[in-house]
Formats: structure tokens, sequence, C-alpha cells
């Protein structure tokens, strides 16, 4: 195990022949020609596949008196039933679940699963599913957030966190805001539904899934089915998105391996699109009261932020304030954050978890303080930035470049050239309005391992559990691996998305090309000393890995040479030490935008977008651009289309598919510009790399939202910024 | 905002709604009115199946032929995933039954190019970074193929400005042609630039 428990020096990694270089994805072309196997398309791993269709709770809350199955049992093709009542009263698989995933009679929310019917065909099973009955004894629930804030918006008396005397300090500001927020929850809406295909043999479990974190599915499974880690394979090389919701083991897998296992064959569960919204999670709603007291020269002296945000019991919500702790200065602080306990399908962790929505209202509250100090919001911003905790002046940020990200924006997008007055500026129909957010996400890293083989063949294998959710991991694994032995990329394979392989910190909170290129990097080391072993050297530091050759006092020699002899193996895992925790590490940006308002219909066109991002050394500037614009689009959805409505009778969300639940489309997205620092932060990792993965998106719809309001001098505080909340105040 | 695919050209009847049930498919087919035989050209190979009747065309390759590059996003038209090309019009495979496409040539990714002989606009998805998770990505390149086509068989969209002209390969049109393939990694300015750069290349 390497320790990373003091800052990175000086090292070859720093000439980035090839890690930092722009690289295609080494997995690119199986992708576009369709040849990448997804965890529902395993036709060649198992024969006798059979399909498994869910049925899912039709109460938001309750109990199943009776389940009738029999017609369902002689449909045509029925191989069997599967119910949760049979099955019984189950344990969370994962500490990271909220909502029970499958068994016994208790009903917790809207589409929970209660069978799974299983059949020889899609077609089949789905009929079949149809036909089961249920009776239910039903319970009423609380599904209205909104009845909660009156009461909590004003209750500080559990705080995440309190400095100084808020109260006082903000009577006394000269400058004072104090506004409500509001944000719908959100669905991932990733493109690839949950998936599982699971197999039975000899008392051990293997599961073809959609998961961004292998080790958790494992450890769920085994804790579900009462096994040991070591007896349950889980198998994810291609995932279809995520965005949190394949963090932990979803009703899709559970079911495939109870089915399974009661059925005696492979069974494979695809989660039908209308079952995601309410079966899996959400990124719970919020609502959110900022207050905000300056000096007349724009210095903020107190600041408070209070959310509430719905989670089933036990639950953690969707914290919206804890970015603020550390965003901005400011003396006199309070941040508290309210669970509001609904009976709603489970909220969990989606993309940036709290900074999305806890931005998306901070970012409107500076630009409203901007105005109220008749400043620039860019200047503002910088005013009030820090290098050290606002909480704790001993705690420094590893590296902070948060006003250079907004003085680079705002050169590269013109800012200057802004319309200073909202409303002043017209192309024929369109108000245009320019808009500018910062961005923060916190910068995790967590232990990852991997095996790195040098074969006869002279190829390297890098062999890890970490998944590709699309972020580029198969890529930078492979150029660190490349950049660390001296090999060319093209020398390069990477085996990934399996528990059989060394265990990695998976994909999720932006920690995952961090934390993972530090484990093949930890790995590469360790394989420089086996080779070192092989020649007889004693120090792996003398040699020399360079261009396929390993150079020594004693000459060189091409590593496939020497691996000709037999392969060279090692393994290794980085573990991030203390000292990260005495200081803060994470990421920085600024978003730019411009975009038209219609005079007549109020239509919203983006025009253009910038996003000036400060996470460290990037990896690979192809794939970390990909994951800010990525970001950036869902920053848009967020501003102007995305909600989860909620129906407040029943407990539930209908807009339960992609055309009740809208994304962003082509023609919803501009030109999108993306600027990376020059930065490398020697507090993260080795390789002095951070994510950015979830920066691209926090900020974004703040940015949005500040523009509609500069282009028409509407300030909308609710999201989404659609018409009903600003149409009839448009200027004439 | 999801947009359904605009298909607008050419009839989308099909000859063979309701297939006659095929005798060679086993144990007293003709009686089995739940099932039916339908040939199917697939990337040129005809493809004789005998299928539920409830199959859509995109579960006939996915599970029956196992060409599983078309992928299933939905189930229900919206996200444009599945997208293949029937007889040379591109369609919503899953909003489509199996059974009404006997006879038909149906082109899936898989007979675009391989990973060993990408097509041009394969290679331009995979030189622009047109994807990220890779789920969307065949159907957004087989709609990609098919819009430069349409564009070219002078079919207009509802952002041509002028129907009197030849229709223009404009970044608008793109954009509005490829609004039905929802990609939720956000890969729609690298999807452009991709289209782009075979537009030009074709010009």
């Amino acid at each position: 195990m390497m320790d990373f428990d003091q800052p990175a020096g000086d090292s070859r990694i720093d000439l980035s022949r090839i890690l930092g270089q722009p690289a295609t994805r080494i997995d690119g072309p199986l992708k576009v020609s369709g040849a990448a196997r997804y965890a529902y398309e395993q036709h060649d791993v198992l024969e006798g596949q059979k399909v498994g269709y869910p049925v899912l709770a039709t109460i938001a809350r309750g109990r199943i008196t009776a389940m009738r199955t029999t017609a369902a049992a002689a449909m045509p093709g029925v191989i069997g039933i599967v119910t949760a009542p049979e099955v019984g009263k189950m344990p969370k698989p994962f500490a990271f679940n909220v909502a029970p995933l499958f068994g016994g009679d208790e009903v917790v929310h809207y589409h929970q699963a209660i069978a799974v019917v299983v059949a020889d065909s899609f077609e089949e099973a789905r009929a079949a599913a149809a036909r089961v009955e249920v009776d239910y004894a039903g319970e009423t629930g609380g599904f209205d957030l909104h009845g909660l804030w009156p009461e909590r918006r004003e209750d500080a008396r559990d705080p995440v966190a309190r400095v100084g005397d808020f109260e006082a300090a903000f009577a006394a500001a000269p400058v004072r805001l104090d506004h409500d927020y509001s944000t719908p929850a959100h669905s991932h809406a990733m493109m690839e539904p949950h998936a599982t295909l699971a197999h039975w043999q000899d008392g051990r479990l293997t599961v073809w899934t959609s998961n961004q974190m292998v080790e958790w599915a494992r450890t769920g499974l085994a804790s579900t089915f009462g096994l040991s880690e070591d007896q349950v394979r889980v198998i994810s090389p291609y995932v279809g998105g995520g965005f949190g919701t394949k963090l932990v083991l979803r009703a899709d897998a559970i079911l495939a391996a109870q089915a399974a296992r009661r059925l005696g064959c492979p069974v494979k569960v695809a989660l039908p699109r209308p079952a995601v919204m309410n079966n899996t999670s959400h990124r719970a709603a919020t609502l959110q009261r900022i207050r905000i007291g300056a000096e007349a020269d724009g210095r903020i002296t107190a600041i408070a932020h209070t959310a509430l945000s719905n989670t089933l019991p036990g639950g953690r919500g969707e914290n919206a304030v804890d970015q603020s702790r550390w965003f901005y200065a400011g003396a006199h602080r309070l941040f508290v954050h309210h669970l509001g306990e609904m009976h709603l399908p489970e909220s969990n962790a989606m993309r940036a978890p709290g900074e999305a929505p806890g931005l998306m209202a901070l970012e409107i509250a500076m630009d409203e303080m901007a105005e109220k100090l008749r400043m620039d919001p860019v200047a503002f911003r910088i005013r009030n930035d820090t290098q050290v905790s606002p909480e704790d002046p001993d705690k420094p940020f590893s590296d902070r470049h948060f006003s250079e990200c907004l003085t680079r924006g705002a050169e590269a997008f013109g800012w200057s050239d802004r319309p200073l007055r909202p409303g002043s500026r017209r192309d024929g129909d369109w108000m245009l309005g320019w808009g500018v957010a910062g961005a923060y996400r916190g910068g995790p890293a967590m232990t990852s391992g991997a095996r790195l083989r040098l074969q006869p063949s002279g190829r390297l294998l890098v062999e890890t559990s970490m998944t590709d959710i699309g972020t580029g991991s198969y890529t930078i694994l492979a150029q660190t691996a490349a950049e660390v032995l001296g090999l060319p990329l093209e020398a390069v394979e990477v085996r990934l998305g399996d528990s059989d392989l060394p265990a990695s910190a998976g994909s999720g909170g932006q920690w995952g090309a961090a934390s993972a290129t530090a484990g093949v990097y930890a790995a590469g080391l360790a394989l420089r000393t086996e080779i070192a072993r092989r020649l007889g050297v004693n120090d792996a530091d003398t040699l020399v890995f360079e261009a396929g050759t390993v150079r020594g006092s004693d000459g060189a020699r091409s590593l496939a040479d020497l691996a000709a002899e037999g392969e060279i193996v090692a393994e290794d895992a980085i573990r991030f030490g203390d000292f990260r925790k005495r200081q803060i590490v994470a990421t920085f940006g600024a978003h730019f935008v411009e975009l038209g308002v219609h005079a007549l219909t109020g239509e919203i066109r983006l025009r253009r977008m910038l996003a000036v991002c400060d996470a460290g050394r990037i990896l690979n500037p192809v794939t970390a651009r990909s994951q800010v614009i990525g970001g950036m689009v869902m920053g848009v959805g967020a501003a102007l289309m995305e909600e989860a409505a909620i129906d407040t009778g029943r407990g539930f969300f209908p807009a339960h598919d992609l055309a009740g639940y809208e994304v962003p489309v082509h023609a919803d997205i501009p030109v999108q510009e993306v600027i990376f620092l020059d930065t490398a932060d020697a507090s993260a990792t080795p390789l002095k790399a951070k994510g950015v993965g979830e920066l691209g998106l926090c900020g974004v719809a703040a940015a949005i939202a500040n523009a509609l309001y500069n282009a028409t001098g509407v300030r909308v505080r609710d999201y989404p910024l659609t018409l009903e909340h600003y149409l009839d105040e448009l200027p004439a | 905002m999801a947009i359904p695919h605009p298909v607008p050209f050419g009839p989308l009847a099909r000859r063979a709604a309701f297939a006659t049930p095929d005798a060679g498919r086993g144990a007293a087919p003709a009686e089995d009115p739940y099932r039916s035989s339908v040939t199917l050209t697939v990337n040129g190979t005809p493809h004789r199946l005998t299928l539920d009747n409830r199959t859509t065309l995109l579960d006939a390759l996915r599970e029956h032929l196992h060409l599983t590059g078309s992928k299933k996003g939905c189930d229900h038209g919206q996200c444009g995933a599945c997208t293949c090309t029937v007889n040379g019009t591109r369609i919503n495979t899953c909003l489509s039954l199996a059974v009404m496409h006997d006879g038909d040539r149906i082109e899936t990714i898989e007979g675009l190019g391989s990973a060993q002989a990408l097509s041009p606009m394969q290679q331009a998805f995979v030189a622009r970074d047109g994807f990220q998770c890779g789920y969307c990505t065949p159907g957004q390149i087989q709609s990609a193929c098919a819009v430069l086509e349409e564009i070219r068989a002078n079919i207009p969209s509802h952002v041509t400005a002028d129907l009197t002209a030849p229709v223009q390969i404009t970044e608008a049109e793109i954009r509005e042609r490829m609004s039905g393939n929802l990609c939720r990694c956000g890969a729609y300015a690298n999807i452009l630039a991709a289209i782009r750069d075979v537009a030009e290349a074709q010009a």
C-alpha cells in the first residue's frame, strides 16, 4: 500500500508526455460500433437466460394484504413468480441505501418492487406481470415539503455550523439580502436503465450489472444473501450513465438475484423506463433561505444559508448549504440543514449532491447582492474570495484559484461589454442577457488499487475494479500506466469493472479519476521495482523508463524483451493520509452565459456558454472537457426544464419517463467553451489531479437565472425558469 | 425537451402488419395466433425469424439476432437510442413491431462499421469525443448519417427558413434534426462537431 501522506514533490509525472495530453478514448471504437456489451447484453456468457419483469407497488405507503399470482403464473412462458411477502423482510443491502429494495409486505414508497415475474421472453414476462393482482392497506403520508417550510426557515436550533454572531452582524450590515429560493426534485435520467443478469453456481453469485461502485455492489449482495464477499462477483465493464443513481444496488440486481436463486436459472432484469423515476432514486427537492450582509465596499460580514430537503425516514436528503460554508469569506456565519421526512421515493446522491442545488440558490443571491452594492458580480465574488477556511483561518485551501477563474472567464467572454442595465440590450425581438456564477465542489479521493501485467508480448495490461461510466477511466488509466512505464499509449490495455480485479475507488463524487489514476500510479511504481529486480538492480529509481525501454548503468533493454522471459506482475494501492484533511482540497470554476429571451413569447434560447475550471492537473483535456460540457448541459436542464413534479395527493412523481421529465436536447445547447487553468494540486494526489465531473454542473443554472434577470429585469428564484415565473412581468 | 423524430418523409405504412403464421416453426405453429414468421434483411443478411407478435423490431435485433448495438433507453420512442434505418429511413425501432417489417432492409450500427473498420461518421465521433457513456451513441450515429441524407434530399425541418431554396447543412438544421436523440452525458456540442466534420469531408 502506498501512503500518500505528504504533498507530492516534483516527479517525472510532471513531464506529462502522455498523461495530460489529449487522447481519444481507447474504448471509443467499441462504443461507436455497438460492440461494447452493457449489463443486459451478455448473451454469450451463459446459456438459458430467462427474463424477469418487475411488479411495482401502486401506493406510496402501507402494507400488502394479498397478492394473487395464479392467473399470472398460468400465462404462456412463465417460469415463476417471486413476491416480496414470500421473500420476507430483508435488510437494506448497504448503508448508503435508504429504501428497502425487495422483501416483506411493507410498502414505503410508490413503485417499490413487490414481485418479479420470470418468463422465457420479455414479452411474456411483461404480460404476466400485468396480471398480478395486489391488495393493499394504504396509509397516508407526508408528501408536501412546502408545508414544512414556514416553520423550518426560521429554525436554527441545530445548525451544521455557526461562527461568530450572525444575527447581530446581519442586523448591523448596511447592505442586506434575505430571500427564499427553491429547486425541484431532479432525476438522473441516465440513458441506460438499471439492469442486471444474475447467475448462481455452487452457492456463488455472479452478476453482470450496471453499477458505478463494484465494491459496494459486492458488499450489498453479500449482506443481502448471507454470503461472504468472495462468494460474490460483480461485473460492470460498461455503464450507460449513472450520475449517482447507480452508486448502490437497486431493485434490478436484487430481483434478478432472488429470482435466479429461487428458480434455478440465470435471470436478467432491466427496469422499464417508467419504473426508473419512482423505483430508484432522485435528487431531493430543496427549499432554501439565504441571508447575506455586507459592508458598502462589498465585504461580506454575515452569511446564513438554511435549507430543507425531502427524504425518506433515515436518509440524508440534499445538503444544499455545505458549499456555502467554504465558498466565500465573512466573519459571522450560520448554516442549517433540515431533513423533511417525506414518504416519497428515495432521495439520494445525484451529480454534485448538495452543491448543485445549493449553488443554484447561492449564486443568484450573490448576483442580487452585487446589484444592491452596485458592484460588478465578478468583482463582488473576487472581493470575498478566500485562501483559508472561513470557519478556521488555520485551515488553508490546498490550491485555490477561484478569482483567476473569474478574471480569465471575464476576459475570454468579453464581460466588460456586458449589458449593465437589465433589459437594455436587444437583437430584434430578442432581449439579450449575460450572467455569471461561481462553481465550487470538493476534491475527494479514496483508496484505490490496481494490478499491472507486463506481458510476454510486450503489452501492458492494467487491471482494476474501477468503472467507466462515460468519464474516460479506460483512457486516463492507460495514459497513467503508459506514462509511468515509458510505453506508448497503444501498448496498454485496460480491464475494468470486475470485482475479481484489485479493489478500486469506483466512480462517484468526482473522486474516481483522481483516486483510480493514483492507484495505477502506485501499481506502476511497484511494477518498476519488479522490473528492476529482474534486471538485478536494487533501486528502481536509478532506472529510466522511456520509449519502451528500461535504461540503467548497464545499458538499455526493451521492456518487450524483458517480459518475453516471463510475465512481470505487480499490484499496489494508494491510501490517502490525514494530512489532506488538515486542508480543504476542492475544485473551483466560473460559468458565463449569454442568452436571449423572446420579447413576445418569453422563450429562452441560450446563445453561448463558457466554463473556466480550476481542478488541478487535467489528466486528459479531451475527456475532461467532455465531462465539463456534459455538466453544463445538465445545468441547462436544471435551469430551464428539469422538474420531477410531485403528486402531493398520491405521493409519487407522475412525470416518470423521458417525455414527461424533460432533459436538454441538441437544439437547446449553444456553443460551449471550456478553459482549464494550468494548475496542479500537490495535496490532491501524487498526480496532483482533482475531479471535474461534478464541477461542470455546479453554478451553471444560476448563471442562466442571472442572465435571465439581466435580459428582462425579472428576478426568478424558483427553478426551473419556466414561463409562469416571469411571462407577466416581461417589459412591455 | 424530448421531441419525437421528425419522420415526415416516406410512407411508414408497412405491408405486413399481421403476417401469416409460419408453418415451419415447430409443433402446431399454425394454430399459434401469437407468433408470426418474418424475414428481416439485417445489414444485408436475410434472417427468417418466428417471433412473438409483441416483439418490437428493437427486441428482435437485440434479443433474437443478438445485435445489441441498438440500445433500449426508454422503449417508448422518447430517447432515440434504438434508432436504425429501415429501407433507408431512420426510425425508432422500439416503436415498431418486428412483424410489420417482413421483407424490409434494416441497417444497424453493426452494419455501419466494426471496431476494426469504422465508417467515417464513427471515426468522427471518436475523434471529436462525441459520446461519454456510449449508450445513446449508436442511435446518435444512425441519426447523424440519416440527417445528412435528409438534408441532401432537400427535406425541410422546423428551422428551415426558406422552403423554396435548397436546404443547407447548417448547425441549426443539424441540431434540430438530431433532437430526437437524447444524450444525458451532454455530448451534444461534440456530436455536432463530428457531424460537421463528416459533412465537410463529403462536400
